[in-house]
């Protein structure tokens, strides 16, 4: 199964977790995992997602959740995961 | 599973240290273009090649955007045209309509440079070479997107120095012709010794004749990433020092290893190498000089520079060949003056001259890169550089080359701006004496005699 990681940081305000999960919902994206930390004031969340049942593609999902990202005031990116498993995995 | 630091290291390595793809090349094949009739070899070539890479910028892209990793450029590499236009081209003239030829489908496709207007005379020139060298300054003047390369000699057949001589005056005439701009046409010229068949990165790229039909072959980057992992080995050993290049190095060559297997899955063309190289731009924090400097060199040039320079050559590529199962081109760490900011900087404040690019050529991967020299700077002088740098290819069985620009108009200490990835460089000394007794001896230089290993 495809799988990809989507990353949230920037200045900690209320309801981030909400706005993303909501966004989330709306386009049939589950939500596998996710770990979030608070860093010097700074929120910083990682969540592994199911993407394979979203009407959108990759690339229309990274778009409209990074727009997401600029009216909450964080950076939000959707990656494929294997980036990150042949970067940190043999 | 992936964890929440794994990520953020891969991501900060992308926002704040400038790790990228450089480029994804597309080696095509132009054997099968071949034709007596010149329009009919234009036009099959036009076709070729826009047929073959109409999908490779926006697959590019599009991977780019999945994975959230830049791919800088996407790029195409071709048979040398000398074999190509061989049969059809009866004058130089004749060239450089394969090059206005190349130049169209190069827009037509969307890369921002085409690689293969080349020459391989190692050896010795056929007169189909001799006509392309001799295009070669209108056809770098006349066209936009063209790389042009001529291989000058090899370990297996010694040097040409016939050829050698020739493109002393080429570079000095490519320069004159394009004037205007600074001498630009001479940044997109590089002659080799030893060439690879499968270098994806601009301008010395081109599609071997041992090569496949089309091929994939992507070059990776990552200077900036180096030098923020070895901050932490500050004060250390060498053996953490190396450690940490390599343990890097394997990181960064196990993106590429990523983008080319997808690369070559959706476009379905074969996948050939990754090129692991360290490709610096201007952009401050992408410099391989600061990695010297943090190594521990005051400034790229001082003693030590050599030493730390094969250091840093030698546990990339030990890094990077465990990260994939094909690995070629030229990797290693590239030494281009103009395209980073370190030895730019170097150059200055005095600290970095041309006799010592020259030693560090002798350990890295390629050869006097970007360098801008005189405009008055002699023919003879110059061909006298390209022999130093292939005898030093050719004794050490490696790649060496030269991309030289003598910039019309300018003199020692002034500036140039070349614009965009070619960056700036300030125009440096060249040795004043002359070497023309040397370079009109006509022939070639012998094959060393470590080369007979029958």
């Amino acid at each position: 199964m495809k799988k990809t990681i989507i990353t949230v940081v920037g200045k900690d305000t209320v309801g981030i977790i909400a706005k993303v999960c909501t966004f989330l919902a709306d386009n049939q994206v589950n939500i596998l995992d996710i770990s979030q930390t608070i860093v010097q004031d700074y929120f910083n969340m990682m969540m592994i997602v199911d993407c394979n049942k979203s009407l959108k593609s990759a690339g229309q999902l990274d778009e409209e959740i990074s727009i997401l990202g600029n009216t909450i005031g964080v950076i939000i990116r959707m990656q494929h995961e294997d980036i990150f498993n042949s970067m940190h995995r043999i | 599973m992936i964890n929440i630091f794994e990520v953020n290291e891969t991501n900060k390595m992308i926002d704040q240290e400038n790790l990228d793809v450089r480029t994804i090349t597309l080696g095509i094949s132009l054997l099968d273009c071949i034709d007596s009739d010149l329009d009919k070899v234009n036009e099959n070539i036009y076709n070729k090649i826009v047929h073959s890479a109409r999908n490779l910028v926006s697959t590019g892209n599009e991977i780019s955007k999945e994975y959230g990793i830049p791919i800088v450029n996407k790029r195409i590499s071709i048979t040398p045209i000398a074999l190509v236009g061989g049969a059809a081209c009866k004058s130089p003239d004749d060239f450089v309509s394969i090059a206005k030829t190349l130049d169209r489908a190069a827009k037509e496709v969307g890369v921002n440079f085409i690689g293969g207007y080349s020459a391989l005379v190692s050896k010795g020139m056929t007169t189909a070479d001799e006509y392309l060298i001799r295009s070669i300054p209108k056809a770098l003047a006349s066209t936009e997107r063209v790389c042009s390369s001529v291989n000058v000699g090899s370990t297996k057949t010694g040097i040409n120095m016939d050829a050698i001589k020739l493109l002393g005056e080429i570079i000095i005439d490519t320069a004159k012709a394009t004037a205007d701009k600074d001498s630009l046409g001479c940044a997109k010229l590089v002659v080799f010794c030893n060439a690879p068949d499968d270098n994806p990165f601009m301008a010395g790229a081109f599609h071997g004749v041992t090569e496949a039909d089309a091929v994939i072959n992507v070059g990776i980057s990552g200077p900036g990433v180096v030098k923020k992992a070895i901050e932490s080995a500050r004060g250390k050993g060498f053996e953490e020092l190396c450690e940490t290049i390599k343990r890097t190095a394997f990181k960064i060559t196990r993106v590429g290893q990523l983008v080319a297997k997808e690369a070559s899955a959706r476009l379905n063309i074969p996948f050939g190498i990754i090129d692991l190289s360290l490709a610096p731009t201007p952009a401050v924090g992408d410099s391989v000089a600061e990695i010297l400097e943090e190594i521990g060199l005051e400034k790229v040039g001082a003693p030590g520079t050599t030493a730390a320079l094969a250091l840093l050559n030698d546990q990339v590529k030990k890094g990077g060949v465990m990260a994939s199962s094909y690995v070629g081109g030229l990797s290693g760490a590239f030494i281009p003056v103009s395209e980073d900011q370190g030895m730019i900087d170097a150059v200055n404040a005095g600290a970095l001259t041309l006799e010592k690019l020259e030693a560090m050529t002798c350990v890295c991967s390629v050869g006097l890169d970007m360098i801008a020299i005189p405009g008055d700077t002699k023919a003879s002088t110059i061909s006298g550089i390209i022999a130093d740098e292939s005898a030093i290819g050719m004794i050490n069985q490696k790649t060496t080359a030269v991309r030289i620009i003598p910039v019309i108009g300018k003199n020692i200490g002034e500036v140039v701006e070349f614009g965009g990835l070619l960056g700036y460089a300030p125009v440096m000394p060249v040795n004043q004496y002359g070497c023309d007794a040397f370079i009109n001896r006509p022939g070639r230089i012998p094959a060393p005699i470590h080369s007979f290993k029958n």
